[in-house]
Parts: structure tokens; sequence; C-alpha cells
């Protein structure tokens, strides 16, 4: 591949300068090993949560009482659960819970939270002062007993897990971009869009926005393996997502009784989460060196 | 009046609208809930003017904020309601079931700390050389188990495969109520009433969940002593120090760790409460009877007035500890304004 292009020192446009930046931090990103392998587990995990219906063996749901628990064999690769389900389908499917969680959460949060902070920090003033004082209080409780809380007052369930995460996770995001805001507000680049005469509008969203987006990215790669482990100790407890949903928390809070006969149940599931939680810090312990290198030293 | 003091009014101004911030949203949670409250005191079939009656006692024919002034103005009195699980009163079982969850929060910290502190010294010390890559390891693995898998694992392992540990819970059915509940911190307690074999059996139970619930605050303590001391080993003064032909031990450990000990408290905060909030799942694998388990149960039976009160005093725990933490540091390090 030529990559001259990319890394020429005189850019003829904006998209390459844009683009050999990229791959530059590419170039960087790629020389770490253990971001690297982060980056190809999660990949993998998305892969398999999306092929899941062509990988599984088994139906998800299917019992067959008569092969309870049973240890990994040719029919069954990880063995099978207390209803005599197929362990490793059910983890495949899981894995679509369990990310498809992640992935509405996110969505959910980090573009509120970057709009609170920019706002908030841009306008200064009452205003700000107002926004971070809600933001304080929802930071005033611990993340998991608040979303206890609120999905005992929903009804547990995929829906109100995802909500009542959504609900504690956006006041980092908001601090994050209104410290990033107050920074580049003082700033020249700033002042000059201010005289051509940029609403506050546009100055926020297509100036501030774009440039919050880099730690945003940082900060949202290494809050989903806390996600992740949040909504599979909701479904642990048995107020996520409800069995028989192949969920990994819920799978192994109704295979824990197994866990001095038939270990291989409750830990497999277990593992995943593991997995999936280790490869998003890996990753974004990666992003952290390349994108913001000034907060991972 | 000087900048400091004015800093430090300003921080003390906002714990009541924190304070009244969680108690809004408790408020709120409460009002959402799908299940009558009515119902869940009277049950289904009671007649239609027993029903009607109890809406009134309880208040709930007013208007919502008129409500909220009496709810705030019951819990400014303790009054927390009655617990539908247990029947006693909400604050009565928060005061029984808290002292265990300190007790097992306190002892992890003290693992964390103990760990977690020279493990970030270390990777510090060597930035870039294997113990810090596999510190950095340790410290990424640490933070993505969940704590109830590991709970479990530990139980297998400890407990069931080696016999190394006793079985869940707190203390053996042999020692149970043996020494007189002074703080309710069974090691004290039991100390207290000099049982030694009590105290024993109540060291032997705590120590396995406590590693485990330790697990992942140690990760985070070592993480960040690691930031602090780079930030302090770069600073000028240490070039100096060692300009002036110090021993490495010395430098490190004396003048850039000694340095770092009050940013350390923040970090104290954040990791007891982290433990607050992994207490709840540890307890629920250890059948731990302390302020988590009360909480996940009460949630599983609806019973609200138990779930609000145990979440106030968590969040009040917190920002009590957040408060504690900022004062201090303000004290103690005169830079801060």
């Amino acid at each position: 591949m030529n990559t001259a292009w990319l890394l020429t020192d005189a850019p003829a446009s904006r998209s390459q300068a844009a683009w050999g930046r990229r791959y530059r931090l590419w170039l960087l990103f790629r020389r770490n090993p253990m971001a690297m392998a982060g980056l190809i587990v999660a990949a993998l995990l998305v892969l398999l949560a999306l092929a899941a219906p062509l990988l599984a063996t088994h139906e998800p749901g299917v019992q067959d009482l008569r092969a309870r628990l049973q240890p990994s064999s040719a029919a069954h690769w990880l063995g099978t659960d207390e209803l005599g389900r197929d362990v490793y389908s059910r983890l495949l499917f899981g894995g679509r819970v369990t990310l498809g969680m992640v992935v509405s959460i996110v969505l959910l949060v980090a573009p509120f939270g970057l709009l609170v902070g920019c706002i908030a920090g841009y306008a200064g003033g009452l205003l700000d002062r107002i926004m971070m004082r809600v933001t304080d209080v929802f930071l005033a409780f611990p993340q998991l007993i608040l979303a206890l809380a609120f999905v005992a007052a929903l009804k547990p369930g995929v829906t109100s897990t995802v909500l009542a995460i959504a609900l504690t996770a956006w006041p980092p995001y908001a601090r994050l971009a209104r410290a990033e805001t107050l920074a580049y507000r003082q700033t020249d680049f700033v002042a000059a869009i201010r005289l051509t005469g940029a609403s506050p509008a546009r100055i926020v969203l297509r100036h501030i926005v774009p440039l919050c987006l880099q730690s945003l990215v940082v900060r949202v790669t290494l809050d989903m393996s806390t996600i992740i482990l949040t909504a599979a100790g909701l479904g642990f407890l048995g107020l996520g997502a409800q069995p028989p949903s192949p969920e990994w928390g819920a799978m192994i809070a109704s295979a824990r009784r197994f866990i001095l006969e038939q270990w291989w149940v409750p830990v497999a599931p277990g593992a995943a989460i593991f997995a999936a939680s280790l490869a998003f810090n890996l990753l974004g312990d990666g992003l952290r060196d390349v994108l913001d290198p000034k907060a991972g030293q | 009046m000087s900048r400091r003091t004015r800093a430090l009014l300003a921080t003390l101004a906002s714990v009541p609208l924190t304070l009244f911030g969680l108690v809004l949203v408790t408020f709120i949670i409460g009002r959402v809930v799908p299940i009558d409250p009515v119902l869940a005191i009277v049950g289904d079939r009671a007649p239609a003017n027993v029903v009607a009656r109890t809406r009134l006692e309880l208040g709930l024919d007013k208007p919502l904020p008129e409500q909220f002034v009496i709810y705030v103005g019951q819990l400014a009195q303790g009054k927390f309601g009655s617990s539908v699980m247990t029947g006693n009163r909400v604050t009565q079982d928060i005061a029984r079931f808290f002292p265990a969850t300190l007790e097992l929060a306190t002892v992890a910290l003290v693992v964390a700390l103990g760990v977690g502190v020279p493990l970030g010294v270390l990777a510090a010390a060597r930035q870039g050389s294997w113990v810090d890559q596999v510190v950095r390891v340790v410290c990424l693995s640490g933070s993505s188990i969940p704590v109830f898998v590991l709970a479990l694992v530990a139980l297998l392992v400890f407990y069931a495969t080696l016999g190394w540990a006793p079985g869940p819970g707190r203390q053996d059915v042999l020692y149970q109520d043996g020494v007189p509940a002074r703080t309710g911190l069974l090691l004290i307690d039991a100390a207290l009433a000099q049982d030694w074999d009590s105290l024993h059996d109540a060291a032997r139970h705590i120590v396995l969940p406590a590693l485990v619930l330790a697990a992942l605050n140690t990760a985070n303590v070592a993480r960040m002593t690691r930031a602090f001391m780079l930030d302090a080993l770069s600073s000028e003064y240490i070039t100096t120090a060692r300009a002036k032909g110090l021993s490495t031990t010395r430098v490190l450990w004396r003048h850039a760790f000694g340095n770092i000990l009050v940013r350390l408290i923040t970090v104290v905060a954040l990791a007891y409460a982290g433990l607050l909030e992994g207490a709840v799942l540890t307890e629920t694998v250890f059948s731990w009877p302390g302020l988590g388990q009360y909480l996940t149960g009460s949630l599983l039976n609806a019973d609200m007035n138990a779930v609000l009160g145990a979440t106030l005093v968590v969040g009040l725990t917190y920002v009590g500890l957040n408060l504690a933490a900022d004062l201090l540091y303000r004290v103690l390090d005169p830079r801060v304004a």
C-alpha cells in the first residue's frame, strides 16, 4: 500500500491533512501490542454477536432436560446448563444482549453529556452553575446503587437497565466536556470565529464539540467496560435482563448454585464478561496513550 | 476574608444543595414506582374504604410538592418508614446491617491500600520497564473482573477445593451472638469482649470477601498512585534531590512519595465509596449480612421504604466521604485555594 499520500508533509487539502493525522495516530496505536489485542478481541466480540445465529450450534432457548449440566463435548462445545441448554450458543446470543445494551447506553449518554458540558462551559454564568450542580447531584450517588434504585422503580428488564445506567453515566461526560470547553473558550481561534459573526450555536457545534470528541472517545471506550460490568451485575442480582434471556450476568445467577459441582456452567459466562470488559479496557488504555497522552502518563 | 476561606465556605455551601438533590431523586424514584404503595401495605383484596383510608393516612392524596415537603420533614426527624419485609423501622434495620458493610469495606480498603500503593510506586519508579508493564496488565485485569464472578471463583477454589477459607457468612453458628454488640463491628466487639476464639472466627470469615472486594480497588489505587508518582518524579525538586546525591530509595519514598500523600487522601475517599458499591455484589455471593444484601433483598421484594432508606444512607456516606476528602485536602495542602 502506498502511504506517501497519507504521510506527506505538505497536504494539498483539508481532508488529506485530516486523514494523514489519523493514519499517523494509527501507526502509533499499532505499536502497542496490548491495545492491538484489545482492539482485535473487541472486534471479534462484535462479529461473534452479529453472526450469532450463523455460529450457534443450538437454539439458545431450547431445553433438553435429559442432557442437563453436561461437560463440554462434540455436541455441546461448552457443555449444557441446568435446563440442558447449550452454553456456547447462549454465550453467543448473550453477547448480543450485552453489546446491545452497551451501544444503546453509549448512544444515549455520550451526545447528551457532551452537549450539556459544552453548553454549560461555553455559556458560563448562572446556566453553567445550575447545570453543574445537577451533574454534581448525580455524581454524589454511587452509580450501581442509583441504578439499582431506578431499576426497582421501573421494573427489572433490559430497557430499565439501559435507562438506569444511562441516567447515572452521563455526568462524567458533561464534566469532561465542560473542562475542555472552558479551555477552548478563551483561545484566539474562538475569538476569531466569534468576530466573523458566528452564532454561539455554530461555535459550540462546529468548533468546540469536534475538539472535545477525542477525549470523549477515550472515556467512552474505558466506560464501556464499566457499563458491561454494571449491566452484568444488575443481571446477576436479578434486576437486569430476566431469564430465560441469555444475558451473561443472568446466566451466572441461575447457574451459581452449581459452582461446586459443574463449575464451568457459571464460569463460562463469567469468562465472557471478563474478556469483553478487558478488551475495552485495553483498547481504551491504548487509545488514551495515542489521543490523550497527557492523561495517560 | 481570604480566598481560601471563601473557597472553603463555597464547598460547605454546596453540601445542602447536594443533599437536597439526593432527597429529591429518592423522592422521585419513590413516586414513579409502578406498584401502588397503598396496595403494598393493605394487599389487593382490601375493601375500597380501607384502601381509601390508607391513602389518606399516607398523604398520597395531596399534591406532589406538598408530599415532598412532608417527605423531607419526616426524613429530617429520622423517620424513614417501616420495612414491609422485616417489619422493623428502616432506621433500625440500617443500624443493624450497616456496621457489617463498614467492617468489610474497611478491611478491604486496608488491603487495597497496602497492595495498591506499593505497586503504584514501584511501577512509577521503573516507568516503561517490565515491572511497569506487569502492574499495568494486573491493574487492567483487576478492573475488568466482575466482582461477583471473582467471589464465586474464590469460594470454589479456597472454600470448596482447598478448604482454606470458612464458608459464606460473617461467623460460624457456634459464635452467633456470642459477644455483646457494642459497635456492631464484629472484629472490634470480639476484641473488646476479649473473646479471642470469636475474634479468630470473625477474622477467618472476613478474609475472603475482603480480598475479593479489594481486587478492583487495588487496581484503581495502584493506577492513581503511579500517575501521582510520575507527576512528582518529573518535578525539579526531585532532580535537585538526585543531584545532591541522595539514594534512590530516599528520593523515591521521602521526597516523591511524601509529597503525594495528600493527594492520596482523595484516592482513599474514592476507594471507600467504590467499596460500598462493590459490597452490594460481594455481600450477595458471600451471604454477608450487610447493607448491600439488605438493599438487594428489599429491591426484589419491592420494599420501597427500605430501598430508599438504604440508597439514601449510602448516598449520604458517599457525600460525606467526598466532603471529608475535600476538606482534608484543603487543610493539609496550603497550595490549594
